[in-house]
């Protein structure tokens, strides 16, 4: 099983915070275009993708247990 | 607070980010302080609310300090960014960065605040008096509202 969270305006959007998929032998790309079809994230695509905390490419393959982070653009500072 | 990368939901203080460079080695202490403003183009903001995924944003600001180090050896760098709601002239963020000679410490300061905006996941949301948004990027020229970005924004 694997968690994704969301984060900002796609938090919103989904109305949650996380949310529970097995998604794993799947490549982010995969993951970002179910995960934008089910729960109507187009933004996803401007999102940049962590698995477990640290930047993924969008060919990368997630794992048993892989955390995933959608990461709008920043904002901090 | 006495972690050199962290991120709080207290008001930060100055002072405490300042004391973890301290040094006996360091001639010079920087601080840039991030406050939060009342007026963009015009645009009256009434509050800000800033998001993170903590555990990530503290891991990338202390990967920011690593690059520092590289950068300018011998400094050392502490980083503390509030999250929550903040009114106008909070303080958002502090950098501190000591260094054996000045020069340093204010380049890996000016370094520091430029690298928040592009890798640290911290996401910042606009209150205004007509409306409320997520800023999607450092420039505060691009945003996730419907459609296309106003007139204002493109500044």
């Amino acid at each position: 099983m694997n968690k994704i969270l969301f984060f900002a305006a796609l938090q919103e959007k989904a109305g949650k915070e996380s949310i529970e998929l097995d998604v794993s032998g799947k490549s982010v790309k995969q993951v970002k275009e179910f995960v934008a079809q089910e729960y109507g994230l187009a933004k996803i695509n401007e999102s940049m993708t962590a698995i477990n905390e640290e930047f993924a490419a969008s060919d990368d393959v997630i794992q048993e247990n892989d955390v995933i982070a959608f990461i709008p653009p920043v904002s901090g500072g | 607070m006495s972690k050199l990368f962290s991120i709080t939901e207290e008001p930060i203080s100055i002072e405490q980010t300042v004391s973890l460079v301290s040094s006996r080695n360091a001639g010079a202490i920087n601080t840039f302080i991030g406050t939060v403003r009342e007026f963009t183009k015009g645009k009256r903001t009434l509050y800000l609310e800033y998001q993170a995924y903590a555990a990530m944003a503290e891991a990338k600001l202390a990967e920011i300090g690593q690059e520092i180090n590289q950068k300018w050896p011998e400094t050392k760098t502490a980083i503390t960014h509030r999250v929550g709601k903040l009114d106008i002239e909070d303080i958002a963020v502090v950098i501190a960065v000591s260094s054996p000679h000045r020069g340093d410490s204010y380049e890996a300061s000016r370094y520091a605040i430029e690298r928040i905006k592009e890798i640290v996941p911290i996401w910042k949301k606009e209150h205004w008096e007509d409306g409320e948004e997520w800023i999607g990027n450092q420039l505060e020229t691009k945003s996730y509202r419907k459609g296309t970005p106003s007139e204002e924004d493109l500044i």
